[in-house]
């Protein structure tokens, strides 16, 4: 534990500066995964153990597109469309069989398309770890505010990761379409009862959770490791940030995703050694205190 | 006698037999014994051919048949080729381990390359304490496994650098560029697990010793296989090092490296990194920063001898990539065994592993041209080791300073005794 080190970087704009923009890049980043994984088990009372795997195949669509087009918007829109076909083609002929079963019949269907879906990925792209070129156009000095520094590239992370928290606010809070979706998620008999084709709403909120994954793999593939595998430790985060937010919420979600971020980048100053382990007793302390989540609906 | 004659074993049969058998030893067995001196001699290699570190695993595996292809080509030991069996461990010790087992028993090899990153070889390391299998570790860097008295048995050998040396090494190169800089604030970056505490703990040790006005004012320990490293570059942002030092490897150091060249890190502080001068991790690098200091993991310019470029340029020319730190380690490890193997003229592992103890071989990866097996603790030493700075293109790292050997013997021996191993 380094307190005094920590507390003089509070009280430093620079350091301030740094570690708000390092963990908000972090924290939105996380948000566009757990985003997906929370929308999928609150509508659909899913539990996506494969949901990082879908982040994995968005980094390698990304990957791949860059490579062949030169061109980023390109990956970027390869990496979401692409998982989000991905997502609904595993949504329709696997999953959506096992909507409503036990949590253990969930796992090993998940844990048999991560395996199915790894070593596929090894067949295709190999078992090394590849990366994504930066391009030039953002390889730019860092941005210095306040003698803080934020990377070029983070800047715009930060852009599209918080429009895209905005928009799905926004699209879930006011919209006709996030109006029936949340009903379905109450009461999906009573919705089809009115006409309305709840499979089809059900492939859609899957569609969506996938494409945010798949774009957050492509997002980040310029300045991760591209491997095999590499959806696990996102994965955990995504669970992580969804206890401590609430099952099914995606306020909630948000509010961790930054928490957890912000413990990253403040937590590599104060408590170097102790970063994983504080992310882990805020989700047990949540658990012991309000075990609905941050922002979860508590059961009757 | 009815019955004896019914089914018994007779005179006259047992008398057929024994001719028969007689027979069979004047005509059949030389043929039999011929046969089994031309089995291939089996060695069984468990290394990592899949994941992040795969690059590594399969140079190692490269390497080695190209140099057994070499050896088989010239007719192997009396007519006996080698024959390697290759297992993927997917950098899993436990797996590491099971593989290494079943290779021995139901393989049946003659001995065990351990192609494995520290972990999985400490793991190898039991089971062929446990069944006394000869063995080489062509790829285990971490000083404890031959330094400590404790892990040393007769049939398990070094192949490979050892941390102790490059941290001695590198903390008197670090020191000269610390007297001329004065760079005297540094901070740390390193994976957090026994390799990553030991070589940054050793290297600052040596660094404080050739220059002790330097203090640490700070250390991030990211996990291995960490896949974003902001709060680590953020954290030696904020700690403002006149330098730093870290030994991240392979894909981590690439997207280390990635990350802070995003956040200027370079231009702040000089790195020294002691990973950084391997081809997979070169070539991964897609603006390599100018400037950087690296010790040579592989490098086709050093040592600067025809003998290592041909070996690069033939590995080239097969496999159509450069070879890394694990190729020359385990290219080394097939020239040691075929030497033990031609001055014993057989396998049996009590003479093999008293040939190679000590032994001494012509090498282009030798520092003068020649590597040896240091009897007392049965690892490698007299190695080419060197630091030198980055550019962005090919050869990737000039100015190559080269370690002085006598320097690092004499440092390492007061290591052990400070560590009650000598």
């Amino acid at each position: 534990m380094d307190l005094g080190e920590l507390s003089s970087c509070l009280g430093s704009a620079s350091c301030l500066v740094t570690q708000v923009s390092a963990g908000l890049t972090i924290g939105l980043l996380l948000f566009l995964v757990a985003s997906g994984l929370t929308l999928i088990f609150g509508v659909l009372g899913l539990v996506n153990f494969a949901h990082g795997t879908l982040y994995m195949l968005g980094s390698y669509f990304a990957l791949t597109a860059y490579g062949a087009t030169g061109s980023f918007l390109a990956a970027m829109a390869a990496g979401a469309f692409g998982v989000a076909i991905v997502g609904l083609l595993m949504e329709r002929f696997l999953l959506s069989r096992i909507y409503g079963s036990d949590v253990l019949m969930q796992l090993l269907v998940c844990y048999a398309i991560i395996l199915i879906v790894d070593d596929l990925v090894k067949i295709i792209w190999g078992g090394d770890f590849l990366k994504m070129d930066l391009p030039d156009a953002f390889r730019q000095p860092p941005v210095i505010i306040a003698g803080g520094i934020i990377p070029y590239y983070y800047l715009i992370l930060f852009g599209i990761t918080a429009t895209i928290a905005v928009a799905l606010a926004y699209g879930m809070g006011r919209t006709r379409f996030g109006r029936t979706v949340r009903a379905a998620a109450v009461n999906p008999g009573m919705v089809g009862a009115l006409g309305i084709n709840t499979a089809a709403i059900f492939a859609a909120v899957f569609g969506i959770g996938s494409l945010l994954a798949g774009l957050a793999g492509a997002l980040s593939a310029p300045i991760r490791s591209v491997v095999p595998g590499a959806g696990v430790s996102i994965l955990i985060e995504s669970f992580i940030v969804t206890v401590i937010g609430g099952m099914g919420s995606i306020s909630g979600a948000l509010i961790a995703a930054l928490l957890i971020g912000f413990t990253r980048s403040f937590g590599s100053i104060g408590f170097p050694l102790f970063t994983e382990g504080m992310m882990f007793l805020m989700m047990a302390l949540v658990l012991l205190l309000k075990p609905s989540g941050l922002a979860g609906k508590s059961q009757a | 006698m009815s019955q004896h004659d019914r089914g018994g074993i007779g005179r006259r049969s047992t008398l057929a037999a024994g001719a028969a058998l007689g027979a069979a030893a004047i005509a059949g067995f030389p043929m039999i014994a011929r046969g089994q001196a031309r089995q291939p001699i089996k060695i069984g290699m468990p290394t990592i051919l899949s994941g992040r570190v795969a690059q590594l695993g399969v140079s190692s595996r490269n390497a080695v048949m190209m140099e057994v292809e070499r050896f088989n080509a010239a007719g192997g030991l009396d007519g006996r080729p080698i024959e390697v069996i290759v297992r993927d461990s997917r950098g899993v010790p436990a797996e590491a381990a099971r593989i290494a087992r079943e290779m021995i028993t139901s393989d049946r090899v003659d001995l065990i390359f351990d192609a494995e990153a520290s972990a999985g070889g400490f793991a190898v390391h039991e089971v062929v304490r446990e069944t006394g299998t000869l063995t080489l570790h062509l790829n285990s860097e971490t000083s404890s496994l031959t330094a400590d008295p404790r892990q040393r048995f007769w049939n398990a050998f070094r192949v490979a650098r050892q941390g102790i040396h490059d941290s001695i090494a590198g903390g008197a190169y670090a020191a000269e560029i610390v007297k001329a800089r004065n760079l005297t604030r540094w901070m740390t970056v390193s994976p957090d697990y026994a390799y990553g505490r030991d070589t940054t703990a050793e290297f600052v040790e040596y660094l404080k010793a050739f220059a002790p006005n330097v203090q640490v004012i700070g250390e991030t320990w990211p996990r291995l296989f960490q896949p974003d490293y902001t709060e680590n570059v953020t954290r030696l942002t904020q700690g403002r090092p006149q330098a730093i030092y870290s030994c991240l490897w392979a894909g981590d150091l690439v997207t280390f490296v990635e990350q802070a060249s995003l956040y200027g890190l370079f231009n702040q502080s000089q790195f020294f990194g002691v990973n950084l001068a391997d081809y997979t991790t070169l070539q991964q690098i897609k603006a390599l920063p100018r400037g950087m200091h690296s010790g040579n993991r592989y490098l086709k310019t050093f040592p600067a001898v025809p003998g290592n470029l041909a070996f690069a340029e033939e590995y080239n020319r097969r496999y159509q990539t450069f070879p890394t730190n694990w190729a020359w380690q385990s290219a080394t490890a097939v020239s040691l065994l075929v030497e033990a193997l031609r001055k014993v003229g057989g396998t049996d592992p009590r003479q093999l592993a008293a040939a190679l103890k000590g032994m001494t071989i012509d090498s282009p990866f030798g520092a003068d041209g020649k590597v040896t097996m240091r009897a007392e603790d049965q690892t490698l030493v007299g190695y080419a080791i060197g630091w030198g700075t980055t550019i962005s293109a090919d050869p990737f790292v000039e100015n190559m300073t080269k370690a002085d050997w006598a320097t690092i013997l004499r440092h390492e021996q007061d290591w052990k005794r400070s560590k009650g191993w000598a």
